[in-house]
């Protein structure tokens, strides 16, 4: 026993939780005795004995659960435990719940732990579907439908769909570009165990007093400051989900930036690097703002500070400007890197170089620096100045550029290629790009001023925002998933299954939200509970393909867990990939490569002969050299 | 490269495409039925961007359908396509090309824009009070009547309505009107409105505001000047002193001009 709780684990993890919360606890009760107040402060915003204890809980947890120890007796001048590397690698499913620094194993941990979000958040989508089928108050009362909908949206959007793309990329990244691990490994390990806590901080908020935070994933003040205390839960598990993001995003970038193999230039590396560059590149500077912005609310709550109160000469429209300087680009945080899957699944499925491949890098930085400059376009009808509206129209609209580069090169990628649409990475692939492009053109529609201000917070919206993340990112998470399933697991799924998967999904997708769209122009606005009976038969079909969207998502559960546990064993490049990471065994060796490979040609050299990406150790050592006139562009047409 | 593929057919096919959904698309009165001066403009930015739309999902359309048709790959070939990089020309064409038609877009925008918040001179004020979870109504040219969950205004006369929020954020919209503002704490912001068409419409709070947001609702009347006039002449109340107190407090977010380019 005493050994348990000396060694980093769950024991102590849940003794630091335990001792956190009560310090936490008793903080604020001698303070508040000290200064003579009553002992509990119990006003709906309040709740300090609460909210301290979400704090420091969490951050026992952290300590005891081993995520600070080397840095701790480095700090203190201990001898630090030497890093004999047995915490790399997983040899049994007991080592995925351990401190583990193997960026292999974080990923998994990273994709199953966001996956159990993406299953719980679902099932809140359900609840939202079937209590709008018909008009009238059927399953929740309307305090509770607002609940379910802000829960499922800052689920979906903060623990799955962000942190799913830095568990792809933490597996994938790193051998692709022949690196033995992350940078920081520690740090990585450190980003992956805050994503829980913020994940329970979230569905934790429904056991609060006055329920879970129903002010949308939006939190607009007012409203959020004056919200009961399952708010103060949203705030606290934005920061960690934020925290984990930005050390993640730091960590992606020096990894990328310094880790490289030998003969791994900019110019050489996969578009999925480069997605994640691009990413990282939004996260590290974009993410302090919603952190900031939730600070700030949770101390006009709880200290009373006055940021977002008139009467006090705060200002309530500035919540809405520091929170989508964050949140536009998380947009294309959450959709850059699904850029990056697609390219390596289009262009190994159909056997042919990315077209355009700097002009796809560069489209990529593109969207970067314009996702600065669009935030107000969230905020046509806000009552902010009204001059801001038609510069941030301006570049809203022009940020369909080098979104539309992309579709074309992918699309031109499929051109005099041998397509392959076995692999159901292939099919989603596929679909995303026509998914995507309607999102794209309602995205187009929504930044143009007078149609906003019509459609401006109505199903229109919801319609918008489901087709872009979940037609496009989700769909690009899916691709992600089948194609380096083989990879991560080291077995096969099933095709079949996934057939039915994808195409239950495609059309759930379809069906759930391409009506929205008609009920938002034509008067139905979004986030309530009960509607105008006109637009009952829509939402009764609407939730029918939700039904089929979600019963569809259980396909694809089931085919991965058998798949994982008894699927058939993998090739160590079942897909003939060029790039590295299909160069190792599946799963790959534990620290990667027995020899740092090295680079001699660009990702996606199909059918250029004799030319190669990465040179393994016991390759043959004579490199042939690619032959340059063939990897130039076609001068003309 | 491309003189390998049928252009002329693949650009008929687009067009005939495009002219398909089109004729689907625009009859539908999408929007549903308008009943302001701006309402018209609005539906036909849409129409326009509906033609321009259905033109760019037909060009993605036909682009993968001949690609999936022409080079998918046959059982059992594992050979690999041809090594083609790019081609600048076609890279700069779908660069410059959707940067001309967003542009175009922007540009019509901002003349819809500046044409349906152009304010006239013989328009009238009314105060929009909005809180948890009713609306509420002053004429401060008629006295500050005041009316409690009923909406009238004259027929064909623009309507600077001047929103204030009591309490969270509120948003006001008409959607036969085709407008909506935000009601926020702290200021006055504006929406301009002509109705043109007489009749009984909803207002919709479109701003999330707790758990009554679905119910927050209001009856908007449009009838002719003189029956306007009589109905407003019958209000018995004024607005409360304390809602004036908080106009004279909150800050008028454009003092100057509403036009997009004004500030």
């Amino acid at each position: 026993m005493v050994a348990a709780i000396k060694q980093p684990g769950w024991i102590r993890g849940a003794l630091g939780a335990a001792l956190g919360a009560a310090l936490g606890f008793a903080l604020v009760i001698v303070l508040r005795e000290i200064s003579g107040l009553p002992t509990f402060q119990t006003e709906q915003t309040g709740y300090p004995h609460v909210v301290v204890p979400l704090v420091t809980g969490p951050l026992g947890f952290l300590l005891g659960f081993g995520c600070f120890d080397y840095w701790l007796r480095w700090a203190v001048g201990q001898p630090t435990i030497p890093e004999d590397h047995s915490q790399h690698g997983a040899h049994s499913w007991k080592d995925y719940f351990r401190f583990n620094t193997d960026h292999k194993v974080i990923g998994i941990q990273y994709v199953v732990t966001t996956f159990f979000f993406f299953f719980v958040g679902g099932l809140m989508a359900m609840l939202i579907r079937a209590e709008l089928a018909q008009p009238g108050t059927q399953i929740v009362d309307a305090a509770t439908y607002n609940s379910l909908f802000s829960t499922h949206a800052v689920l979906m959007i903060f623990v799955f769909v962000i942190p799913v793309f830095a568990g792809l990329a933490n597996y994938v990244l790193p051998l692709m570009i022949g690196a033995p691990d992350m940078a920081f490994p520690r740090l990585n390990a450190l980003s992956f165990w805050m994503l829980p806590i913020a994940g329970l901080l979230f569905i934790g908020s429904f056991l609060a007093p006055g329920g879970a935070f129903d002010t949308g994933w939006t939190g607009y003040a007012p409203l959020s400051t004056g919200a009961p205390l399952g708010q103060s839960f949203f705030n606290l598990g934005v920061q960690f989900a934020g925290a984990s993001s930005i050390a993640t995003a730091l960590n992606f970038l020096v990894t990328i930036i310094t880790m490289r193999a030998p003969g791994m230039t900019f110019w050489r590396m996969p578009l999925l690097v480069w997605a994640n560059l691009s990413t990282s590149l939004l996260v590290v500077a974009a993410t302090p703002f919603i952190a900031g912005v939730q600070f700030m609310v949770l101390f006009d709550r709880a200290l009373g500070t006055q940021f977002f109160e008139p009467l006090g000469g705060g200002d309530v429209v500035s919540y809405q400007h520091i929170f989508w300087f964050y949140s536009h680009p998380a947009v294309y945080i959450m959709m850059l890197p699904g850029f990056g899957i697609i390219s390596e699944v289009i262009s190994t499925h159909a056997r042919k170089p990315i077209f355009g491949y700097r002009l796809m890098a560069l489209a990529l930085i593109g969207i970067v620096v314009l996702s600065y400059s669009v935030w107000a376009h969230h905020m046509f009808v806000a009552g902010m100045f009204s001059w801001l509206r038609v510069p941030m129209m301006i570049t809203t609209l022009l940020i369909a550029v080098p979104t539309g580069i992309k579709i074309f090169s992918w699309l031109g990628t499929l051109y005099f290629g041998k397509i392959h649409t076995y692999s159901t990475a292939m099919l989603f692939a596929l679909a995303f790009i026509v998914t995507f492009t309607i999102g794209g053109i309602s995205g187009v529609m929504l930044g143009m001023v007078p149609i906003d201000i019509h459609v401006s917070d109505t199903y229109f919206i919801v319609a918008h925002i489901h087709f872009v993340l979940f037609g496009g990112s989700v769909f690009t998470i899916f691709a992600g998933v089948y194609h380096w399933f083989p990879k991560m697991t080291g077995r096969m799924y099933d095709e079949k299954l996934g057939r039915v998967h994808f195409w239950g999904t495609l059309f759930g997708t379809w069906l759930t939200f391409i009506p929205m769209h008609w009920v938002g122009m034509d008067g139905m606005p979004r986030r309530v509970a009960d509607y105008a009976t006109q637009f009952g038969e829509w939402n009764l079909l609407i939730s029918f393909g939700a039904f089929i969207l979600g019963a569809c998502q259980l396909v694809f559960l089931y085919n991965m867990v058998v798949s994982w546990r008894y699927g058939p064993r993998a090739e160590a490049n079942p897909w003939r990939a060029k790039t590295i990471e299909w160069q190792v065994s599946s799963p790959p060796p534990v620290f990667n490569f027995d020899e740092i490979p090295r680079v001699v040609g660009g990702p996606y050299e199909f059918g250029v002969p004799g030319a190669r990406h990465a040179i393994m150790a016991g390759d043959s050592a004579e490199a042939p050299a690619p032959a340059p006139a063939q990897t130039t562009t076609v001068a003309s047409p | 490269m491309m003189g390998r593929l049928p252009i002329a057919k693949m650009l008929a096919a687009t067009i005939a495409l495009t002219v398909a959904i089109s004729a689907v698309m625009l009859p539908i009165d999408w929007n549903g039925q308008g009943a302001s001066t701006a309402a018209p403009k609005i539906d036909q930015l849409l129409s326009v961007m509906i033609v321009l739309s259905a033109f760019v999902f037909s060009l993605v359309m036909v682009m993968l359908g001949y690609a999936l048709w022409k080079f998918k790959a046959k059982p059992g070939d594992e050979s690999d396509g041809e090594p083609i990089h790019g081609n600048t020309r076609l890279e700069i064409a779908w660069t410059v090309i959707p940067t001309v038609i967003v542009l175009f877009g922007a540009g019509y925008s901002w003349a819809v824009l500046n044409d349906i918040e152009e304010s006239t001179k013989d328009s009238m004020t009314v105060d929009v009070f909005s809180q948890q979870f009713a609306w509420s109504f002053g004429y401060p040219g008629k006295g500050n009547a005041y009316s409690e969950g009923e909406l009238h205004v004259p027929l064909d006369r623009q309507v600077h309505f001047k929103m204030h929020s009591l309490d969270v954020i509120h948003s006001f919209w008409v959607p036969e009107w085709r407008i909506k503002k935000d009601n926020v704490p702290g200021i006055t912001t504006t929406a301009i409105v002509t109705p043109d068409k007489p009749g009984a419409y909803q207002l919709v709070c479109t701003e999330l505001c707790g758990f009554g947001h679905s119910t927050m609702r209001a009856k908007v009347i449009v009838e002719p000047p003189a029956k306007f006039r009589e109905w407003v002449a019958g209000l018995k109340e004024t607005v409360p002193d304390a809602y004036l107190e908080t106009i004279k407090q909150d800050t008028e977010t454009d003092p100057i001009g509403l036009g997009a380019g004004g500030a």
